[in-house]
């Protein structure tokens, strides 16, 4: 008996301290999860909420944000917003895109074509800096990915279960509608604005969305949460533009495995029948 | 690897071939009539998963190479280039990246595995040390890979791990700049790194050699420790424990394939998709999972020379266990004592883990401290100690008198019978 005693002591020392260590933390809120199309197994984006994300993107994040990684040719592949090669170059024409040199040496400007990426609208991050007031606003490109929620434990181990891959746009969601008054105590200095979910809470980027700024043509209200969900959801699939190939090959990549390994299963059973 | 000369080729072809290299009779003989304890379980089949992980990675490794740039401005919009205009790009890198991760996760299962059942114990000493080779080379090929896509955690993390280095007294800083080739993380590291993490696999690949070489001449370990007498306690690896290991295999193929199709993510830090910013420290800087309970006992301890001692120490005590455990007993089955200590250190191990991913301050240092304390007073001080302390409970007589049926002339009949239906 007492030679069991010991290890058991230590197991106790162990969970009771770090029980007591897990009470600290916790100053900026965890945004809260959303609901998403392309959340889960079988996820897919829905195009319309893609293309108005796009449309949100054109009108209002452009202006300080790029999307560099993004060509205008994305646009029209298969697995995101599902424009037509026509409309991609409508949208492609609609940019100016320096190029060259020409067969003078000198750069020149001409309408976007398909194969062109999407301008970003500063030259370079000193130009950016210098506009806003030394913060530089990142490029979109990979931005639902390089942005998450931590989970903690125990609730992180059950994301591996239930596939939670969607704390970027839970982020950019809760993130662009949560500006709200800062609280009395709190100084704001000259170009920062209070939200609620951002780390720190003190951030430079204005809130970019309000009620009734993007026109929306197909009847979805046009309000500044619903700018805010298409608009995340727009960037999951700039940041992820191979999501529904994935789930999709991942699907017939499981049925192939789990059919395997039953074969497999067995196989052993019957060569192993005999040993006994 | 034992005695050769059973296999004869037909073909002539093959009988010229191997009158001139016996190449066909020593795969024969190591992968076909090779003798395989008969008792094996399933924790058995990770040096199968992990050569299978291996090979994957090299191969998914050198086709991203054919895609990939190291440069400091180019490495980062390469991988974005992968995931977006290489052809399956996305599917060879997640495989790749998450691959990283199963492959140390392999790993740790079969070195537990190894401390359960003592397969470090002699004949076994060098086939344990060169596992330990194996696992340093692996952890080294992983941070310089987890460096490459030069995001902030590559950036940062080969920052913090370089700096490391000039805790040494003396020639520190000059080690340390010699590392870097400038004054800083930067091309060069980058360039160097990326030069090593694809020749360090290759070298693995020559260790796993040896370490399956040493394996097939001394002979698997088994669950029960004891060593095998007769025909009777083994089987041909062929058929037996090949369709053993393949589905487990497979098994283990549907826990990657979740990883890479559903959460390819899950297991990266969001920080890793900005790109490397020299200027900009990130709030915590974090290494991948797999090396937490290392990072854990590093930020332990005060002292940075002694913090870096007790991360390499950490490492180096198990090449030693050989020594440092005194029990003739090889499996934790008949250790009553051992097999409680055993659990204890795994939830050790674990908890470090947790206190890794923790930012070194306040009450995780202080439990951090306590627990790196406890790691290694169970490899210097209960392991010794337990050999003289622990009362073992009886061995069985031979391996496969727990399987078969005492005495019964049927199961004789079927132990004998079973040897024969190689080939």
């Amino acid at each position: 008996m007492r030679k069991t005693a010991f290890p058991l002591l230590v197991a106790c020392a162990v969970s009771a301290a770090s029980s007591a260590i897990a009470q600290e933390q916790q100053h900026t809120p965890a945004p809260p999860r959303q609901i998403w199309s392309f959340a889960g197994p079988f996820g897919t984006f829905d195009r319309a909420q893609i293309q108005r994300g796009f449309h949100v993107y054109r009108e209002v994040c452009s202006a300080c944000h790029g999307m560099k990684y993004v060509a205008f040719r994305n646009l029209a592949q298969p697995g995101g917003p599902d424009f037509s090669p026509a409309q991609a170059k409508q949208v492609a024409s609609e940019y100016r895109i320096n190029d060259g040199p020409n067969d003078k040496g000198e750069m020149f400007d001409r309408p976007g074509r398909l194969s062109d990426y999407f301008p970003s609208p500063d030259p370079n991050e000193q130009a950016a800096r210098a506009r806003f007031n030394g913060a530089l606003p990142p490029d979109l490109s990979v931005i639902a990915k390089a942005r998450g929620v931590e989970a903690g434990l125990p609730r992180g181990l059950f994301d591996i279960v239930t596939q939670y891959q969607e704390g970027g746009p839970d982020f950019i969601y809760a993130y662009t509608t949560g500006y709200e008054d800062p609280p009395a105590d709190a100084k704001l200095s000259e170009g920062q604005f209070w939200n609620k979910y951002f780390p720190g809470h003190r951030t430079a980027m204005p809130p970019p969305l309000l009620d009734g700024q993007v026109n929306y043509t197909d009847g979805t209200p046009a309000t500044a949460e619903q700018y805010s969900r298409d608009v995340s959801a727009f960037l999951v699939w700039v940041a992820e533009p191979h999501l529904e190939a994935r789930k999709r090959i991942g699907f017939q990549v499981m049925i192939f495995l789990l059919v395997f390994a039953g074969l497999a299963y067995l196989a052993k059973k019957k060569v192993w029948s005999d040993l006994h | 690897m034992a005695g050769h000369g059973q296999y004869q080729p037909k073909n002539p072809i093959l009988k010229w071939i191997e009158r001139r290299l016996p190449v066909l009779s020593f795969m024969h003989d190591s992968f076909v009539v090779y003798p395989v304890p008969r008792n094996l379980n399933y924790w058995w089949t990770f040096g199968a998963i992990l050569s299978f992980m291996l090979v994957v990675q090299i191969v998914t490794g050198i086709v991203l190479v054919m895609h990939y740039t190291p440069t400091a401005s180019g490495a980062f919009d390469s991988v974005e280039h992968i995931m977006r205009d290489v052809n399956y790009g996305w599917l060879l890198r997640y495989i790749h990246a998450n691959g990283g991760s199963m492959f140390f996760l392999a790993v740790y299962i079969h070195i537990f595995r190894g401390l359960y059942y003592g397969s470090y114990k002699e004949p076994r000493e060098i086939l344990w040390i060169l596992g330990v080779i194996i696992f340093v080379l692996m952890m080294a090929t992983a941070f310089m890979g987890y460096v490459l896509p030069w995001g902030q955690m590559s950036f940062w993390a080969a920052t913090v791990i370089t700096n490391l280095f000039t805790a040494i007294p003396g020639f520190g800083r000059a080690i340390t700049l010699w590392l870097w080739g400038g004054y800083a993380v930067d091309q060069p590291t980058l360039q160097r790194f990326f030069a090593l993490h694809y020749l360090l696999p290759f070298m693995i690949v020559g260790v796993v050699v040896l370490h399956l070489w040493a394996l097939h001449h001394v002979g698997q370990g088994n669950p029960a420790g004891i060593d095998v007498k007769s025909d009777r306690d083994t089987m041909p690896f062929t058929p037996y424990a090949t369709a053993k290991d393949n589905f487990a295999l497979v098994c283990f193929m549907i826990l990657f394939a979740w990883f890479v199709f559903y959460i390819p993510n899950y297991l990266g830090h969001p920080d890793n998709y900005i790109p490397a910013n020299p200027l900009q420290t990130p709030p915590h800087i974090v290494p991948e999972w797999y090396f937490l309970p290392f990072y854990a006992i590093l930020r332990a301890i005060p002292n940075k020379l002694l913090g870096v001692l007790a991360l390499f120490g950490s490492i180096a005590v198990l090449a030693f266990l050989p020594w440092l455990d005194t029990s003739k007993v090889r499996s934790a089955r008949f250790r009553p004592l051992y097999k409680q200590f055993f659990w204890v250190l795994l939830a050790v191990c674990i908890g470090l883990g947790y206190l890794g991913s923790k930012p070194a301050e306040g009450g995780y240092v202080i439990v951090a401290r306590i627990l790196t304390a406890y790691y290694f007073l169970h490899f210097l001080v209960i392991l010794p100690a337990l050999g003289y302390l622990e009362t073992p409970r009886p061995l069985p007589a031979s391996i496969s008198e727990p399987v078969l049926p005492k005495k019964s002339g049927a199961a004789v009949a079927m132990g004998a019978r079973a040897p024969e239906r190689k080939g």
